[in-house]
């Protein structure tokens, strides 16, 4: 990644957010006006980790 | 005693959810102890450890919700889960009624809002690297509030970034400025010249609050993790928001709020510093103030903003101990001090770690040794301070920013034989903080302060609060209400803990103050 590149790093147009977790935050990204959308998130494949690091592994191999 | 606990079968919930409701049954009469965890292995461990273990939760797994109670009588624990039961019920039964469309998913989400271009991520540690890889593969910047994130988990996101030249705040990543947005826990500050990073959260809050003060404002504040400067990390993600910030228009001079860095680091951290071209402060505890390489570093965040607001106004800045000495001196002619103020030892209750640490750092060329963490109600030994947001003080209860009673509680355990002379505070305001933390925090003082009297002792209080008066809270009517209770707010933490070392060392206030005078 060239210095020139990394000049762009922080986006420097609106945020435009999504809220995966605490829904308080989505709560307080609302009311100063900024766009955002919340997850209603559940633990991936039941919560079990073993489960997750496959899945984890198949993304992986995808992308 | 009975202990009782009970499990809501696929009831996701999150954790601050969790905590007000743990927190509002626990102040049911009767009551000792009472926490509501999904059932995750970690939390097995933590209700275990609590002795709230059953073995009616043996099975909860990840997607179940288990509530605990330990009371004085099982009618007491069972009314106690019914109402927890009853509150979160009501909760989901609320959500379900007055939301509009909620996604389960990133990809609809995405769908929903094509535009987004940030993810902000607060899941239990366990699944945060999944959902942050997710977001950060569909070209989304991601800001990781979740801790419990493995070291080699933070190098593979933050890799995965660096790749697709995104920002990757976190994990453990508390407060973060984009332009004039504020993520996580933040102050209303105004948008401005100084660009952050920030490897400690409510150090960019302090930080951020003494320069709005100082009439400055942000460009940027970009928070890294508390371990991005580790060996392990190596710091990549500090160093590319250097780069960014010093190509940045908007930016004027850059702030480094650092953690104490690997030493192989902190060589390449110099070395990143020194090459921006723009006025470059760094803030690491425990760093001697001095210039090297036309960077200056620096060992409080009160010298790292006013340092940087005179840098950019090009005037001479020269740290003192106390912003305004004589108002110092007539707090202490007209404030308790030395040998009344009981044994004379100081207390800290902390909410912020980052605030806890710089205290300590502040009060030991002072007053010698300070204990860190432990018993706050022990009458033996000395000066302690006490992070109340670490894991040892919040096992079933909201972090002390979130609900202020978890402080208060420790505030009436207090007596006057525990032997405390002066109690140092700190208050975090903004976004994400209690609504109103200075009023239960000011009633317990003043009924410490009573029980102080009858006992015929002194107690002092000092305290600083980082927030503006812009934010939700409002920085003035908080200062009102602790100063109505005979607390002495000084401006900012490390003040506040020089003056408490004054108070039980009388004689180093005409060192200090001559000093400055």
């Amino acid at each position: 990644m060239s210095r020139d590149q990394r000049r762009h790093l922080v986006p420097s147009g609106p945020l435009s957010v999504i809220n995966i977790g605490l829904e308080v935050f989505a709560e307080d990204l609302s009311a100063e006006g900024v766009e955002v959308i919340h997850v209603d998130w559940r633990p991936p494949t039941g919560g079990d980790p073993r489960l997750i690091a496959i899945l984890a592994a198949l993304e992986d191999l995808d992308d | 005693m009975t202990v009782r606990a009970t499990v809501l079968r696929s009831f996701y919930q999150d954790s601050v959810v969790l905590m007000r409701v743990a927190g509002q049954v626990n102040k049911r009469p009767g009551v000792h102890k009472a926490a509501a965890f999904m059932g995750t292995a970690s939390n097995h461990a933590l209700l275990a450890q609590a002795a709230l273990a059953t073995t009616e939760i043996e099975t909860a797994t990840a997607e179940d919700l288990i509530l605990a109670v330990e009371a004085d009588r099982e009618e007491i624990a069972e009314a106690a889960l019914a109402e927890a039961r009853e509150l979160l019920l009501e909760r989901r039964k609320t959500v379900d009624e007055t939301s509009e469309h909620r996604p389960h998913t990133l990809e609809s989400a995405l769908r929903h809002q094509p535009n987004a271009n940030l993810v902000t991520i607060s899941v239990p540690g366990a699944f945060a690297k999944f959902e942050a890889m997710r977001a950060l593969r569909r070209d989304l910047h991601v800001f990781i509030f979740s801790d419990n994130v493995s070291l080699e988990d933070e190098v593979e996101l933050k890799r995965e970034a660096a790749r697709r030249n995104l920002l990757c705040m976190g994990p453990d990543c508390g407060t973060a400025y984009i332009g004039g947005t504020g993520l996580g826990f933040f102050n209303a500050v105004p948008k401005g010249r100084v660009g952050c990073v920030a490897a400690s959260g409510t150090g960019l809050q302090a930080v951020a609050s003494r320069l709005a003060m100082l009439g400055e404002g942000l460009s940027h504040g970009i928070g890294v993790g508390s371990r991005d400067l580790s060996a392990e990390v190596g710091g990549d993600m500090t160093f590319r928001v250097i780069d960014a910030l010093a190509a940045d228009s908007a930016t004027e001079a850059i702030v480094v709020i650092s953690k104490p860095p690997d030493p192989e680091v902190a060589v390449r951290l110099e070395q990143a510093v020194s090459e921006v071209g723009k006025p470059v402060v760094v803030c690491s505890f425990g760093e001697t103030i001095g210039t090297r390489d036309g960077v200056l570093w620096v060992g409080g965040l009160d010298e790292a903003a006013e340092a940087t607001a005179a840098l950019l106004r090009g005037v001479p800045w020269t740290p003192q101990p106390f912003g305004d000495p004589d108002a110092v001196r007539r707090r202490l002619m007209a404030g308790a001090a030395g040998d009344r103020l009981g044994d004379g030892r100081i207390l800290g209750l902390y909410t912020g770690g980052t605030l806890a640490q710089e205290a300590v750092l502040a009060l030991r060329p002072l007053i010698g040794p300070v204990e860190i963490g432990g018993d706050p109600a022990d009458p033996e030994g000395g000066h302690r301070i006490v992070d109340l947001g670490d894991d040892a003080y919040t096992l079933g209860r909201p972090h002390p920013m979130i609900d202020p009673e978890t402080r208060t509680a420790v505030v009436d355990g207090l007596t006057p034989s525990t032997k405390v002379g002066v109690l140092l505070l700190d208050l975090v305001l903004g976004r994400g903080a209690a609504e109103d933390p200075a009023a239960p925090l000011a009633e317990s003082i003043s009924a410490l302060r009573q029980r102080y009297a009858a006992a015929g002792k002194d107690l002092a209080v000092v305290a600083s609060v980082v927030g503006t008066e812009s934010d939700p809270q409002s920085l003035p009517d908080q200062i009102a209400r602790l100063t109505a209770a005979g607390v002495q707010v000084l401006p900012t933490n490390a003040e506040a803990a020089r003056f408490a070392a004054l108070l039980v060392k009388p004689n180093l206030a005409d060192r200090i103050l001559e000093v400055q005078a």
